[in-house]
């Protein structure tokens, strides 16, 4: 109790208004550094820590490009601030591809088509991912909901939910 | 020795004097029969890995260290002159590095005659000012501390009021573009009506639609030495090189425009912008990179939108459905330096009708700038044509399908000259199948007999599609065969989404007799790349891709060469398949390209391709039809759509995956354009409500049906050396008319604007 109230939670202290040192661990590495309080969880991946594979297509939480893995929910990572994420789990597109294998929900949205430009990409795949992780045998309904605050402009939509399903079907066999 | 040729271009509608300069040999037409390995096949996206893992690198990701955060002040009036413009306080602010205003801009001349930074301001978000700060919160914080008088002045957006006298001037020379509108006229319209025995007159509206890419327009720029590197999310590289070096009066080889992934275009990124000019005079300024991201807001606001059209229109037929006359009367604003689509197109090109006249009104008004926009002019006036087409053939009693073969086109109606190809015929027929065109309500609002008791209406609808997509010079591509097997395309182009890296490998690899595997292709920097065309036009495999071809074959004689020196057999023995090259004679006998080229050091072989003219005495033209199913709640007035068939001739297909792409992509925007989207504009005060996501509505992943996407893949024998057009933009053409015409068919209500908002279909219920 003593060594509690001596270290309130970092939630707690007040910080700003100018550049206050963060902690982030991001696809479980861990990176310190320094930010604005306004400063998104967006702005941050991509200006701070150049983790640019997170989109910005609003910036105002209505198009889903920049969602990212937060505790394992999907979340729209421009709608939270970095400082609020310190001590939490953050998963992004950059996590899932490793020594050139790309991650199942990936070779899934390749061999489906499922994207044009690639913009919202990313923000898909983890909508996907979110889903999967908590749902391993979806209904094409239940993919559909999981990516329904993920706008495509490019209209790759059945192809998306194709791909979800896929990966789920191949996902499901690898268990 | 070089061949300098004249040749005809269609693009967007314009017919284009074009001349080019031939370089490499041309290669024959592939005919229909040609047995082809690697052109035709759903191969995967050559740049698929990086577009899913995040790495593919999108000009608003590059970050050349040193970078500063540039933004853009702009006008909250539709029309206001700038009294006083004070930046002292923003100046003073830490972080700031640069700032522009109308004070100390230097005089750029834009489109439309103002300076760049001008202190007359004619659109709700045209530039006012610009900073560049160490970061995007000190950026923000400075335009805020920026402090402008403005005078508002007496803005106009109807184009209607534009065109009076007292209107206020939107542009010195006048509101009406050109002086005077753009008329067609074929026969004699006034004999066409008289001889009419049913006539037809309806006004129909269409909407202001924003392209909403989901990337943002901007740039990153920066100077090194006398050198401008700018990455641009752009449709067209080469374009924005040869406008930024005019603008700032350099050579062209001290501008390098890279996009090496864009995200999203739809017609709005083929230009050079406001911001991507005062980035690099920002980053002059400071003698560092500047990076000018718009937001959302700035987006929808002053890069584009597809412009609203009013379209009169008058039909006149003989009893056994004949077209006699066919009248349009369409005005269209485009906002204050904006750019009027060929609504015109499909009146003049659509049907065998002798008499014809169209005239067009393009408006200045105090709005942001119309852009092309996924087939502009072509997808408003579709809506308009072919809606009228249906309400003709309730008036006639006909089949709505029965009436368009009726006055089919053999041949087009324009040039009198004959289509390259044209299997139009063919997509009304499949897709009539496909939907089950013979169950539709025979007239419009009777629905089956046996139906039962609902609110909920069910209907069939069709509609047409023309469009242009042959492409043509100047196009040009240099092949680079490594001693290892593998080669290099090297284009002008860049792949904005659709596929084009993959579509020209697949023609490399095919015509180099290479694996897929063995092929790189660079797009998206001008640097190092001959020139090639803005992605517009659903011309770019059309136009890009025969070149590669012509690149490809050069470097495939120049190896036949060299292996017949090394075999000592003859040349004409030798075929290239695969990565070997085989004797003719002895099948048995081969040697891999990489076992050849490799006896040597360092032997690069370089063809060099070019796009060859056009065909003469043949019209250019790509075609489909779509059919929709509805079901209506005339209760609510929901429109559902239940099923879309689509049936597009585009030629040879290279790639049906990214064709089924296309169509999915292009249907899915013409629903939002039927049912959902529009800008919507407070008249009182002159802004935009709803520049953002949130309000305008574009589809999500539950607002799709089942899609039944088909292209009937017959080659086109005499439009390029592929047999290959286009098919960007065609798909959305005909949705939106398809929507509501099955829509009619379900109600017997005419609805004759866009979208089939709900609040729109609840008005026309009300109306006894």
């Amino acid at each position: 109790m003593a060594e509690l109230a001596a270290k309130p939670p970092s939630w707690l202290v007040p910080r700003g208004p100018g550049r206050t040192a963060i902690q982030l661990v991001v696809n479980g590495a861990e990176y310190t550094l320094a930010v604005q309080p306004r400063r998104t969880l967006l702005e941050a991946l991509r200006d701070n820590l150049h983790l640019t594979g997170t989109k910005r297509g609003c910036g105002l939480g209505q198009c889903g490009a920049c969602t990212v893995l937060l505790d394992g929910k999907p979340v729209y990572s421009c709608l939270i601030l970095a400082i609020e994420c310190e001590g939490r789990r953050i998963e992004t597109i950059e996590g899932l591809e490793r020594d050139g294998q790309l991650h199942p929900i990936q070779q899934a949205f390749l061999e489906a088509d499922a994207f044009q430009c690639g913009f919202c990409t990313s923000g898909q795949i983890m909508a996907v991912k979110g889903l999967l992780d908590s749902h391993a045998e979806p209904t094409p309904e239940e993919v559909k909901r999981a990516v329904s605050g993920n706008l495509c402009r490019c209209g790759a939509y059945p192809n998306i939910v194709h791909a979800g399903l896929l990966a789920a079907e191949r996902m499901g066999r690898g268990r | 020795m070089a061949k300098v040729v004249k040749t005809q271009v269609e693009f967007e509608g314009r017919m284009l004097e074009q001349a080019a300069l031939l370089q490499g040999p041309q290669p024959p037409h592939w005919p229909q029969e040609a047995s082809l390995e690697v052109v035709g096949t759903s191969a995967l996206r050559i740049d698929g890995f990086e577009r899913v893992t995040g790495r593919a690198r999108y000009s608003c990701d590059v970050h050349p260290p040193g970078m500063l955060c540039g933004r853009i002040l702009r006008s909250p009036f539709p029309h206001a002159r700038i009294v006083s413009i004070d930046a002292s306080r923003a100046e003073l602010l830490p972080g700031v590095r640069a700032l522009l205003t109308s004070t100390n801009a230097p005089a750029i001349r834009w489109k439309d005659g103002k300076l760049i930074l001008d202190s007359l301001l004619s659109f709700e978000g045209d530039e006012v000012a610009a900073v560049a700060a160490d970061d995007a919160e000190t950026a923000d914080d400075a335009l805020s501390l920026i402090n402008v008088q403005y005078e508002e002045l007496p803005f106009v957006l109807d184009p209607e009021e534009a065109l009076q006298l007292d209107a206020p001037k939107v542009h010195p020379s006048g509101n009406l573009m050109g002086g005077k509108p753009r008329v067609y006229d074929r026969g004699d319209i006034k004999r066409g009506l008289s001889e009419a025995e049913v006539t037809l007159e309806e006004s129909f509206h269409t909407q202001t639609a924003l392209h909403n890419a989901l990337e943002t327009h901007g740039s990153v720029t920066q100077w090194i030495g006398k050198e401008l590197t700018i990455w641009d999310s752009t449709q067209g590289i080469f374009a924005i090189r040869s406008e930024v070096a005019e603008i700032l009066g350099i050579p062209l080889n001290q501008v390098r425009v890279i996009a090496e992934y864009v995200g999203g275009g739809f017609g709005a990124k083929q230009e050079t912008g406001k911001y991507t000019v005062l980035a690099a005079l920002l980053s002059r300024m400071t003698g560092r990179p500047v990076q000018i991201l718009l937001s959302r807001w700035e987006e929808n606001l002053s890069t584009g939108c597809r412009h609203p059209t009013t379209q009169r229109v008058k039909l006149g037929a003989k009893r056994d459905g004949t077209l006699t006359a066919i009248d349009l009367h369409c005005v269209v604003p485009v906002g204050s330096y904006g750019y009027a689509g060929s609504v015109d197109g499909p009146a003049r090109g659509l049907y065998q009708c002798p008499n014809v006249h169209t005239g067009l009104y393009a408006v200045r008004t105090n709005e942001g700038p119309a852009r092309a926009f996924r087939a502009p002019g072509y997808a408003e006036g579709s809506f308009a044509l072919e809606c009228a087409m249906d309400l003709m053939a309730e008036k006639l009693g006909m089949d709505p399908l029965e009436l368009r073969l009726k006055n089919y086109a053999d041949k087009d109606p324009m040039t009198g000259h004959d289509y390259s190809s044209n299997k139009l015929r063919e997509a009304y027929q499949l897709a009539a199948e496909k939907i089950g065109w013979s169950s539709r309500n025979p007239r419009a609002g009777q629905t089956a007999q046996n139906a039962p008791l609902t609110t909920r209406k069910r209907g069939l609808g069709m509609a047409s599609q023309l469009w242009g997509g042959g492409g043509g010079p100047p196009a040009n591509a240099v092949v680079k065969l490594n001693p290892d097997g593998s080669a290099d395309v090297i284009t002008g182009v860049q792949d904005i989404g659709t596929g084009t890296r993959t579509g020209l490998a697949q023609v490399a690899a095919e015509a180099l007799g290479l694996p897929l595997s063995a092929i790189r292709v660079t797009a998206g920097d001008t640097r190092d790349a001959p020139f090639g065309p803005t992605s517009g036009g659903s011309q770019t495999l059309s136009s890009a891709g025969p070149a590669v071809r012509s690149a490809a074959m050069d470097a495939q004689e120049q190896l036949l060469d060299v292996a017949s020196q090394l075999t000592k057999l003859p040349r004409e023995r030798l075929e290239v398949r695969d990565g070997f090259v085989y004797d003719g004679r002895s099948p048995g006998q081969r040697k891999s390209v990489a076992e050849l080229l490799g006896a040597f050091d360092n032997l690069m072989i370089v063809g060099v391709g070019s796009r060859g003219p056009n065909p003469v005495g043949y019209s250019l033209r790509t075609f489909g039809a779509q059919f929709a199913e509805v079901e209506v709640d005339v209760e609510t007035g929901r429109v559902r759509v239940l099923k879309l068939v689509a049936v597009h001739d585009c030629g040879r297909v290279v790639n049906p995956m990214l064709v089924r792409g296309q169509l999915l992509g292009g249907i899915t925007q013409g629903i939002g354009y039927a049912l959902t989207e529009e800008r919507a504009m407070d008249r009182q005060t002159g802004r935009v409500l709803n520049p953002d996501l949130e309000e305008y509505l574009i589809p999500t992943v539950l607002d799709i049906p089942e899609i039944d996407a088909n292209v009937l893949n017959q080659v086109d024998p005499h439009t390029n050396n592929l047999g290959a057009k286009g098919i960007g933009e065609p798909p959305i053409i005909p949705t939106a008319p398809a929507i509501a015409n099955a829509v009619y068919n379900a109600t017997g209500v005419p609805f004759t604007s866009i979208p089939l908002a709900i609040h729109q279909v609840i008005r026309k219920r009300s109306v006894p």
